[in-house]
Parts: structure tokens; sequence; C-alpha cells
């Protein structure tokens, strides 16, 4: 606190605590009108004291502003905006909130759409999560969301609120949670750092999900050093319903009360938006510990009941979640989505800590809050939902046809914007964008030509310890250590989990209708291609959601980026929305919503363009779904799709420190022909196991499938090499997509191959389940123990962070 | 234990005669696996009812379940709070009637309560290795004789999956030592003790055997597609483990034996 003014020492300015230091003088000497509030006391910046004082200096560059932004605002509003407008300005025009650096890009989700795949979409992007038809009267929603920064500064709460934020998503659209995944990407397992993120990341997410009694039935786990300053942590959370509880964010009804429920408002996550997430990490700044918010998992599990509860009795007009940029953003955004404005008390909002300034408390993004729109015949219901569950609520105001957003602060007005303005018409700009002078050079850097890819193991000694390495390997090794921290059982509907292709739940226990979902990205290959390698996470989250059996439907993704202020990133980010965009309309599958996170960067150092694409799938019955393993003595094992010399940006080339090159070629169509045929099969109960091939390639393939139900094979690959002209090195480690390895019992087979032949995708048989073996045997080449082979694909983790 | 079903049969036939029984279920604010209870009583056969925490009625129930989750956030100590719920005051009451003392059954999180609601002695801690741990674990079925396991054979081995953060199971030398001597350790971990229990003890009894508490989730290998995918019994088909249904079918049975 500052000493400016002796007389009144407990006088706080109007400014988030973290800037509040540095702009008290020149702030305050204007700020002359004294509020007494319940013992508080602020210089209160009324809109007329506003209009009164246009020259009073602003915080606005503190609060995360551009100089063009803020005179946007004095335009906008005709006026200087007061502290409290500014406050709400600078959360709901940050980066996080407005996509203002990749609207533009985005627009090509809208724009490449075929009428064929809106057929199922029943809300489409730019709500709370969208919405897909399942039939009979179902509805699934998902969504993937990014909470990158907040892990870093602090892994626990960081994780945990992610989770948090993306369930609240889910129940705003009247949708029951269902199950988590969470794609995590850390920097390298040995870095002295990456333990303290791991641990706490691990321990968040397992502890906010876990408590909310939500399976978490997958994600991915990465180790790379480019994520070292900025760990991704993505969390998906899928939910569902009957059509007819679909819920959306709109305040309409002169007259209907506005009400916010669930936890109080604290001083937790402020510029959690804005001053977090919006910029680049960088050592001169002070800490920005305070902007992380801090999850309460009961509070949103009683959250998550009592909406539930409120749906069912039909108790809410519209509903919002309070996430990025709290208060400010649920008002402005229903009130700018309904067909009125909005008028609020904000002294009655329900406080955990009562010296909060009205600036502090419309920016807190304390967790597992929601605001309803209520119509006054349902008051006394509501209030007595809210009393069954102890929620705490307080109603705040009403709705108008002013088609203003009125904030009043103990009657005087301190807020009075177009709502719109705040929450959809924020700038946007056309960042410059250019490829990469460096990105050529990149790519004629290839694995081959480098000293380890001329230096390939061959001997079936060397390979078999390349088998060994490559699973043992932080990013293809056993990711138990972190699943088993994670509850996959709660719901009684989870009919696959990790490690299988995807995770899937059932839906409805009278018919087996479900959904698959499968989360993938890869980093190296985007950034050697940004276009081509966007394509290659849909690509692979298709294939794993088409291996398990499930019809891929819709699209929810994460970008991961650097900041959009350097012009390469940018490049890599409008590439990679144009590479998903038009994968997507090739593939014929909606991208129903998602997350942009930019600014990943430490210094001028970004991550690797991290595109995560989240794939949901359908099943008529979650019974057919295919595992990742054979068990069957005598199966067939056979190899879909043909492999290529594609080694650049491999898992392989990783181990030996190379990235370089192009990435494996895309070929959507392929994909879509595998997909067809690995859903066929699994309907007509004619394949027992399947799983695709992506990072590790073949060898990576056949030893998951063996590990899985620790049952062994013996494989045959010489006339695969034959046919396409690979030697067994690059057979097993190449990463060539539209893959898969299937395993067929015998009295199948004929039908099988009929199917394949039919379709004229290519196949070969190139092995069989060997239950007594006890190894994964490459005949007359080399053979691994399985007991060796699952040693060393257990070790690595603990060894790091048990 | 009746045979696995295939893969796309997912329900075992349940027992018609079993209906008559009435098992509830109760709910407190953080219950996570109550639905999964509820539906384990009726994969069973029984008739599954739920009961809130603040109600003071038992609705006329033949047997209790106490659930599994994070009641009031496990934020003071698991189960701490939720013992006080007016509901656990009638469960108290059942749980002791001479006449015809009330089988009721703690899972996890239940189990907790029903140890903080004195019904049953120890405590649980945070598990040794202080992580929370989600596996397929083994447990030896030691006491065949209480009204949740008379199904199985006594010494037989089970499945089921085991997933908490507070589940290392504590008591003093004395109250361990009364449990091994009036056989009421009903479940013990085979194989693993994953989380440091004293003497491996995975259940207990109280001495009449109609309360019984354990840290795994039997509700969790109740139906064929969604339990663990192993068996003490023998091969099972994906995720086809069913080993916890004995624990819902030996209450019901008992109480349609008319033990009532």
């Amino acid at each position: 606190m500052t000493e400016m003014n002796p007389t009144s020492a407990a006088t706080r300015l109007e400014t988030p605590a973290e800037v509040r230091n540095e702009h008290v003088q020149s702030f305050g000497q204007a700020a002359d009108a004294v509020e007494r509030v319940e013992g508080r006391q602020f210089n209160i910046d009324t809109v007329d004291h506003a209009a009164q004082s246009p020259d009073t200096e602003m915080p606005w560059a503190e609060l995360g502003l551009k100089r063009n932004e803020f005179d946007e605002v004095v335009k906008v509003l005709g006026r200087r905006p007061t502290a409290a407008e500014l406050a709400m300005y600078s959360v709901m025009w940050s980066e996080h909130c407005s996509y203002k650096s990749s609207k533009v890009h985005l627009r090509q989700f809208g724009d490449k759409v075929t009428e064929d795949m809106k057929k199922h979409m029943l809300v489409g992007i730019g709500e709370n999560a969208g919405v897909t038809d399942l039939g009979d009267g179902w509805a699934v929603t998902f969504k993937i969301e990014s909470h990158n920064s907040p892990t870093m500064v602090e892994p626990y709460q960081g994780a945990a609120t992610g989770i948090g934020g993306i369930v609240r998503d889910i129940i705003s659209m009247g949708a029951r949670p269902v199950a988590v995944m969470d794609p995590l990407r850390f920097g390298a397992i040995d870095h002295p750092d990456t333990a303290r993120v791991v641990h706490g990341a691990v321990a968040g997410i397992g502890g906010y999900g876990n408590s909310l009694g939500l399976p978490n039935i997958g994600g991915e786990v990465v180790f790379d050093s480019v994520y070292q300053g900025n760990p991704l942590v993505n969390a998906l959370a899928v939910g569902i319903m009957r059509h007819e509880d679909i819920r959306l964010a709109n305040a309409s009804g002169k007259g209907n009360k506005v009400v916010l429920f669930g936890a109080r408002t604290g001083g937790d996550g402020i510029g959690g938006a804005s001053i977090l997430s919006s910029e680049s990490f960088d050592d001169t700044k002070p800490s920005k510990r305070p902007a992380v918010q801090v999850g309460d998992p009961f509070a949103e599990k009683v959250l998550i009941e009592c909406c539930l509860e409120l749906f069912k009795g039909s108790l809410v007009e519209g509903i919002q979640d309070l996430g990025a940029a709290g208060i400010s953003c649920a008002t402005s955004e229903l009130a700018s989505n309904g067909d009125g404005g909005m008028d609020v008390e904000l002294t009655s909002v329900l406080l955990r800590d009562p010296t909060l300034t009205p600036g502090e408390i419309l920016m807190s993004e304390s967790q597992e809050r929601m605001m309803a729109v209520v119509s006054p015949e349902n008051v006394e219901a509501f209030e007595a939902v809210m009393a069954k569950w102890a929620v705490e609520y307080s109603w705040l105001g009403e709705v108008t046809d002013t088609g203003r957003l009125v904030i009043k602060w103990d009657g005087e007005t301190i807020v009075d914007v177009d709502p719109r303005t705040v929450a959809h018409e924020g700038p946007v700009y056309n960042r410059p964008y250019a490829r990469p002078e460096w990105q050529d050079k990149l790519q004629a850097d290839s694995f081959r030509a480098s000293a380890a890819g001329a230096d390939l193991p061959a001997t079936a000694e060397d390979l078999k310890a390349a088998v060994l390495e490559l699973m043992a390997s932080p990013n293809m090794c056993s990711k138990d250590w972190v699943t088993n921290q994670y509850d996959r059982y709660v719901g009684g509907n989870t009919a696959l989990a990790m490690p299988d292709d995807a995770g899937v739940v059932r839906v409805d226990e009278q018919t087996g209708l479900g959904v698959a979902l499968a989360t993938d990205a890869n980093g190296r290959y985007t950034y050697l291609d940004p276009y081509q390698g966007a394509q290659l996470a849909l690509a692979e989250s298709y294939r794993n959601v088409a291996t398990t059996g499930a019809v891929p439907m819709a699209v929810s993704d994460c970008l991961n980026f650097g900041s959009p202020e350097d012009s390469d990133v940018m490049w890599q980010l409008a590439e990679a929305i144009r590479g998903l965009s038009d994968g997507c309309m090739e593939l014929g599958v909606p991208v129903t919503g998602g997350n942009v996170s930019l600014y990943n960067q430490t210094g001028s150092t970004p991550i690797h363009p991290t595109p995560v694409v989240a794939m949901l799938g359908r099943f008529d019955d979650v019974a057919r779904r295919t595992p990742s393993g054979w068990r069957e003595d005598g199966q067939a094992i056979y190899l879909m799709g043909t492999t290529r010399d594609e080694l650049d940006g491999s898992e392989w080339a990783n181990l030996r420190g190379h990235l370089g090159g192009k990435p494996p070629a895309v070929d959507l169509a392929a994909e879509k022909l595998l997909g067809e045929l690995l859903i066929n099969a699994s309907r007509d109960g004619m394949i027992d196991a399947a799983h695709d091939i992506s990072e590790g390639g073949l060898a990576a393939a056949l030893s998951e499938m063996a590990l899985r139900f620790g049952v062994g094979a013996r494989i045959g690959l010489g006339e695969v090499c034959e046919r396409d002209g690979v030697d067994l090195f690059t057979l097993l480690f190449s990463e060539s997509q539209a893959r898969a390895v299937v395993s067929v019992a015998r009295s199948e087979e004929v039908r099988f191959k009929d199917m394949c032949g039919a379709r004229g995708f290519p196949f070969m048989r190139i092995g069989v389940v060997d239950t007594e073996n006890g190894a994964l045997d490459f005949q007359s080449e080399f053979s691994v123990p399985l007991a060796e082979l699952k040693e060393a694909h257990e070790a690595t983790l603990p060894k790091y962070f048990a | 234990m009746t045979e696995t079903p295939l893969i796309g049969d997912f329900s075992p036939a349940p027992d018609a005669g079993l209906s008559g029984a009435r098992i509830g279920v109760v709910t407190f604010p953080g219950t996570l696996d109550d639905r999964d209870a509820a539906r384990a009583v009726r994969i069973a056969g029984g008739t599954a009812v739920s009961l809130w925490h603040g109600d003071h009625d038992l609705q006329g129930v033949d047997g209790v379940i106490v659930p599994g989750g994070f009641s009031y956030g496990d934020y003071l100590r698991a189960g701490a709070i939720s013992r006080f719920a007016p509901l656990m005051d009638q469960i108290s009451e059942g749980a002791k009637a001479k006449h015809y003392p009330l089988p009721v059954l703690g899972i996890c999180n239940g189990f907790q309560v029903l140890t903080e609601a004195h019904l049953l002695p120890g405590s649980m801690i945070k598990n040794n290795h202080l992580h929370f741990l989600c596996r397929d674990q083994r447990l030896r079925v030691e006491n065949n004789a209480t009204a949740w396991t008379s199904q199985y054979e006594a010494g037989a081995e089970i499945v089921v999956p085991l997933k908490n953060q507070d589940g290392q199971y504590v008591a003093d030398e004395k109250t361990l030592d009364e449990l091994e001597a009036e056989n009421r350790v009903v479940f013990r971990y085979v194989d693993v003790n994953p989380n440091g229990s004293r003497r491996d003890i995975a259940g207990i009894s109280n001495a009449a055997g109609n309360v019984v508490g354990l840290m795994p989730h039997p509700e969790h290998a109740v139906e064929a597609g969604f339990g663990p995918d192993s068996s003490a019994f023998g091969d099972v088909a994906l995720r086809g483990g069913t080993d916890g249904l004995g624990i819902f079918t030996s209450v019901l049975t008992k109480i349609v034996a008319g033990a009532k």
C-alpha cells in the first residue's frame, strides 16, 4: 500500500493489486471522490467523474492494453473509461479472451464447412462449447482448452483449474460432464525444473478431476526441451445431454433476474487472462503468481449437481460460467448475446476478501462460479435448489431493454457500456506474417543426410537394442505413472481408456450408444511444416478414433503457439489453421469449438507450434469397441497401409537429437478409407485388436500391442520390406501415415482380406499371435522378450518422478 | 460365481427373486460413486433407493451402501464431516439394532465415514506413497460369514478396482489383534499392498458382521465391458471382470432369505 495520503491510509484505488503501486500517484490525484461502503473505502471513479476528468492518466499499459486499443476504448465510449470500465476492456480485449490475432484466420473453420458437415451440428463455434447430435435424442458437447501459463507459474493450481474451467464450459451448455482428458507437454525429462511441473500438474489434474467424479480417459504426455519454460497443459471435457436440455449463454427478457452463485469472489486470478495468458514470460517482470486461480473441486462438484437440478426444473433462462475475465466476461457476454441490456449492483457480489476494489471484483478469476438469468416466477424454486446443495448466491440485478450494460457501486454508475463492444467487438488484427527465412534450410536438413542418419542400426543385435531404446524413451515409454493417478472407473461407463487409442464412454445404458475421444499433436512435425503438421495431428486423431471402431464426427482444437507479434510464429499459426480447416473439410468433420493459446514463449524463443486436435467419434454400441492389444493365440496379424522412407521429425531422429527435413506425407483420402475399413471391421466383428501407427512407427505399434495384455507374437516383415522397397530399420521406425496393425481371427481372415481388397487398400499378413513364446519375435531377425520390453517401457517415468 | 458374459451381453441375468430387496445408496455433497453403487445393486437384481444425507428417513430400506467419493471435499479428514449428517444417525441406529441389524456397506469414502461414525474401528490416512492410485487390485475374501460376503468361498480371491488418495488403513496394535482374533478382517490385499495398510487390510466388519467397510470399489467390477481387464476366476473378455458382484448378491440373497 502506498503512503500517498497519510490521512486515509486505507484508501485504495480502483486499480488491480499488481499495478496499484506504480500508478497510484498519477491516477490518485484525480480520483477525489471517496466512497465508504460497508467499511470499505475506495476512490470511486464513476462514469460522471470520468466524463468530467478526461485528462486523467489511466494505467492501460499495465493492464495489458496497447495505446491504439486504449484510444479505441475512448472512441467507443466517447469519453475516457472509468477505472472499472478499463479493467473490463483490458481483460475482454486481451488476446486470451478476444482472439484478436487469430480471429481473421479462425474464420476458416466456419467458412470451410459443407452442408453435410453441418448435419449433426446442433451448436457450432461461438458458444461455450459445440454440441453434436448423437441420435436417439442424445447430444454430446466437448471442448479442449489450454491452461499453460498458470501451470508454469503454479503447476498444481494451474492444472487443476484448467480441468475446472473446461468442466464449467460443459455444464453451461446444459450437459452432465462425463469424462476428461489431458494432453500434457513438459520440458526435457532430465531438466531440474521438469519434475516440479510434472508433479504439480499431474497431482492437480488428478486432485481436481478425481474429486469431481469424472473419469480421465486419455491424453498425451510429451517431453521436449522446447516446452521447458512453457509447458502445455490442455484439458478436455465431454458432456452429454438430451436435445431439449441444451442451454445457451444469453440474457433475455426484461425484468429477469441476474444471479451469481457458487464460490465467493476472491483476489485470485486477477489479470489471469490479460497479464498472465496474453504475454510471453520474461524474467524482468514481477512474479505472476497472484494471477493464478486457486481451485476448490468440492465446490465445483456441488455446482455440477446443483446446475443439473436447475436445468431439470427449467429454472434458468440463460447461464454462463465464470472463467477468464470473471464477471466482466459473464455480464458482457450474457448481455450482448441477449436482446436487451443488464443492470448490475456490484456491491451485491459475495466476497472472500472484503477489501477488493470494483475493478478487482470485475477482473477476478476466482473459480467455481456461475452466472444465470432467472425469471421472477422461478426465483423461489431457484433458491430452494441453492439451499438443498448449500450453494451461496446473490442477486446482482436484472435484464433491461436499454441495450446497455450498467454496473453500479452502491448506486453510483461505474460502468455504462454497450456490452457488444466489450464482448464481441474488440480489436481485430491482421498481424503480419511471413514464411521464416530459416524454413527452407530446416526442411533441407534431412535426417538421412545427418551423421546419425548415416549410421542406422542394421544388425539383429542393434535392431533389438533400438526397439528397447525407443520403447524406454521419454515420449514412447509407459505413461502408467501418470495415468494411475487418475480415476478411470468412476461413472461406470468407461469402455476404453488409456493406453488404448481412444477413450470410450457409454452414453445410453440401454442401447450401448457411446462416444470415443482422442487428442493428438506433434510439435516437431508442425515445426517442420505447419500446414502439414496440423493435418497430421488431425489425421492421427481421426485414425485413433476410427481404430477403436467409432465414426469420427467432430473436432475441437487447442492451438498452442508462441507470440503472434513475431511474424514467423504468426505464419506458423496461419498455416496451421489453414491446414486444419482444409483437412477437416476433406475428412468431412467440422470444428465445433476450441481455444487459441498464444505467447507460449520465453524471451524470443517460442515453443514448437503445437495444434492439439481432439476428435470425437460415435458408437452405435460401445460393446463393439476394439482394444489396442491382441490376446487370442493363433490370430493373424495384418499391417494395413504402405511404408515409405519417412524418418524426418520421427521419434528415432528425436532420440538422436535431430530435427529437420519434411514431416511424413499426408494423404487424407487414404486416412478416410483406412478409417472406414477399421470401423466396418469393428462393426462386423472381423478384428479383435487394432492399433494405429504413429510416433515410433511400426516398432512402437507392435510393442504396444504386445504389451497391452502381455501376449507375444511371431512377426515376419520380409515381404513388406520387399513390397514397399524399404529396409527393416525403415519399416520399423518410419512414421508413414494412414497405417494400422490389426489382429484377425482365423475364421474372419477371408472376409477381412476381401474387404480390404475390394476397397483397394494395401494390406499384408505380417504375423501370428503367440500366447506361449513370451516375446515379440521378429523371425529370422531378432526377438525381444516381453519381460525385457515391459521393464524398459515401464521404468522410465518412475525413474525420474517416483 | 456365474460365468462372465461375452462381449455384447453386458448384463448378467439378475435373479428376479431378489428384486424385493431394497438397498439405499446415500448421497452426500461430494459423493461420486453413488450412481455406480445403485447400478451395482440393480445389476445384482435388487432395487436401489437413493437416500439424501440431510434427510431423517431411511425409507424402510433393507440395507444401506455409503458410497465412494470426496464428501465435503475431504478437506478436513475424510468422512469427518459426513458422519454428522442427519441420516447417519438413522444408519448408526439401524446398524446397531437388535432385532434386525441393518446391513451397511461403506466403500472407500463410505468406509472412512463409517470409521468416523465409530461403526467400524481404525482409520484411513494418506497412501504411504502420497499419490492417488488407481489400479486393478487383487483381494482375498478372508471372511465369508458377513452380510456382504456370503456368496464367496472363504479364501476366494477377487479383482476389483482400487482408487483413492487416503487408503492406508491404520489402527492400534490391540485393535488389529482383536480384528484378527475375531475374524473381522474381511478383505486383505494380495500380491501388492497398494497403500501401506496395516497387515494388508483392505476391509473389515463389525462384530456382528452386518457392517462392512472396504477401500477398493466392488461396484466397479459388476458389469462386463466396464470392469477390470482381469478376474481372479479365470480369463475374461476386455474389461470383463465382474468379481465384485458377489458383494451385492450376498446382501440381496440374505435379505430375501428372510433374515429380516
